[in-house]
């Protein structure tokens, strides 16, 4: 089982959960963060002050999956944040040790998607 | 006290200014400019907070370029001596217009008065169209908008033209401003096109408080807006204003009403909007109908405006903050009850309607609804469409997905500051690039 870790912008991020749900991926966290990914800084003036925006706003996604789901679900990401513009953000595929389902006490490929569906 | 009789003398011989009218409308035309930043916030709160500057902006520019718009031009068009249809240009750059009496106010006072009106129409029809139109081609829309569109039509029914001869009632403007407006919007809304994520995925309200904030200044102004409508100090006034206390209470009863009995809660943007129909709807009749009579009214437009939104929602039609439910059918239902509502009794300088004995009113409220409702729709559209040919009145997509505010204003409405890097210029050697210094993330 893998942990995907996606950075994304925040105005794709409607697009990424319907792909993400069309693959039948359940279970995410979704968190707002500032990055910074080589983009054109975006300038902003308020009365004499004019400042660079250095630190753009995010969306980081982060997805336990069971092997046969890391394809798919990284596929899905890519083809749904994209833009084709500097700042697309990235997908981190890492590896886990363990996973707890915290309900049940279930470990590991039992406690990410697919959930099992006898339980469902 | 022994200037009273004096001026009632003067009066007699030639329009003079009266003191107490004056001191009543320094004040009614403070509220009912007052109302175009309450606007800001009505309308700035239902939108989501990356186009909440953006959509505030559209309603604050207007007090800026529909007010000189009117100053030079656009008050002489539609108040200065014409035909039926459009003024002259006798009080352009606002030639004529001086301290001398124009009824019993000085003539500037009037002006001024009627301006705030034009400001805040031109600035209703942003609901429509927020979140996706680019903010040069707005501002050209409203200039524009507001000489070929709002002059007219006020002149048909204030300046002396034909609506006006035909008797229609249209007290403080559900005609020339409601109908007018909320039209206009929603044709709009159809030339512009749907937002990107329109019945894509759900688009909330920013900021609820916000919009509460909004409806009870508008209320306040309102006072101003009706209750100077009268264009005196008088016993019409006072009915006026009463009856725009009235109103927008029972209209907030229903609505609560029906929210309750459609979903079972009572919700506070509904509570809000409720509050702004029923100010519309009483505006062209609060100084022809009764206080009881205004209660009436106000209960009964709550109707047409809840279920059109209903109705609206479910459709294509991206009117983004429903102009023409609240504005258009608010209008229209208040211009049509005036005609059912209005009483001599009440205001002798009027007609009375339906229930007075008198349907013939009703059939003259219908003629001005429909030719303003015919006026203002193609009029918008031609606008909106020349301007169109001359430039993108719509935002790109990708700006309209990173929002209004950084796209259109460079700036933001809820920044922190954190990641951001000052630039100075360097005072040294003039024209030099800017010199940027460390980040001022690690403030915290």
């Amino acid at each position: 089982m893998k942990l995907i870790v996606a950075i994304i912008r925040p105005e794709r991020l409607n697009e990424v959960l319907e792909a993400l749900y069309r693959t039948e991926v359940r279970g995410l966290t979704v968190s707002r963060v500032l990055g910074h990914g080589g983009e054109t800084d975006r300038v902003e003036t308020y009365r004499g002050t004019t400042v660079k925006m250095e630190l753009q706003e995010k969306v980081r996604l982060e997805i336990g999956v069971s092997e046969p789901f890391v394809d798919v679900t990284v596929r899905a990401i890519l083809g749904s944040a994209r833009t084709g513009e500097v700042g697309d953000g990235k997908v981190f595929v890492l590896d886990v040790d363990q996973v707890h389902r915290i309900r049940t006490g279930e470990r590991d490929e039992r406690a990410v998607t697919p959930a099992v569906l006898s339980e469902v | 006290m022994t200037r009273l009789p004096l001026l009632l003398a003067l009066q007699d011989a030639a329009p003079s200014v009266v003191p107490a009218d004056t001191a009543w409308m320094l004040v009614a035309t403070a509220l009912v400019l007052l109302m175009t930043p309450a606007l800001a916030f009505f309308y700035g709160g239902l939108v989501r907070s990356k186009n909440s500057l953006n959509t505030m902006m559209m309603s604050f520019a207007a007090l800026g370029t529909v007010g000189v718009t009117w100053a030079l031009l656009a008050y002489s068009l539609a108040f200065a001596e014409g035909s039926a249809w459009i003024g002259g240009t006798t009080n352009a750059l606002l030639a004529g217009v001086g301290t001398e009496a124009k009824g019993t106010l000085p003539h500037v006072l009037f002006m001024a008065y009627q301006g705030t009106f034009a400001i805040i129409t031109a600035a209703l029809i942003s609901g429509a169209i927020v979140e996706r139109m680019r903010f040069g081609p707005y501002l050209a829309f409203i200039v524009l908008w507001t000489l070929l569109v709002y002059a007219p039509v006020a002149h048909w029914v204030w300046g002396g033209g034909w609506l006006m001869s035909k008797g229609v009632l249209d007290f403080a403007g559900g005609t020339v401003v409601h109908i007018n407006a909320g039209v206009s919007a929603l044709v709009a809304a159809l030339v512009l096109g749907n937002r990107k994520d329109y019945s894509r995925q759900a688009i909330l309200p920013h900021n609820v408080p916000f919009v509460l904030l909004g409806a009870g200044l508008l209320w306040f102004g309102w006072f101003g807006f009706n209750g100077g409508s009268a264009l005196a100090a008088n016993e019409l006034a006072a009915l006026a204003f009463t009856n725009t206390f009235l109103a927008p209470m029972a209209t907030l009863v229903v609505w609560v009403l029906l929210d309750y009995s459609r979903t079972g809660r009572a919700t506070a943007v509904g509570g809000a909007t409720g509050i702004v129909v029923g100010l519309v709807a009483i505006t062209p009749a609060a100084g022809f109908i009764s206080p009881a009579s205004a209660l009436l009214l106000g209960a009964l437009a709550a109707f047409p405006s809840y279920f059109t939104i209903v109705a609206r929602s479910r459709t294509r039609l991206d009117d983004s903050l429903d102009v023409f439910a609240g504005h258009g059918i608010g209008g229209i239902t208040g211009a049509l009850l005036t005609g059912v509502f209005a009483s001599k009794v009440w205001n002798a300088a009027g007609s009375d309607g339906l229930l007075a004995g008198n349907p013939g009113q009703l059939a003259t409220q219908s003629l001005g609804v429909a030719s303003s409702i015919l006026y203002s729709a193609l009029a918008t559209f031609v606008i909106l469409k020349l301007l169109g040919l001359v430039t993108a009145l719509r935002a790109a997509p990708r700006a309209e997905g990173v929002g209004m505010d950084v796209t259109q204003h460079g700036e933001e409405a809820y920044t922190n500051g954190e990641g951001s890097i000052l630039v100075i210029p360097d005072a040294g050697t003039a024209g030099a690039p800017a010199r940027a210094l460390t980040p001022q993330t690690a403030s915290r």
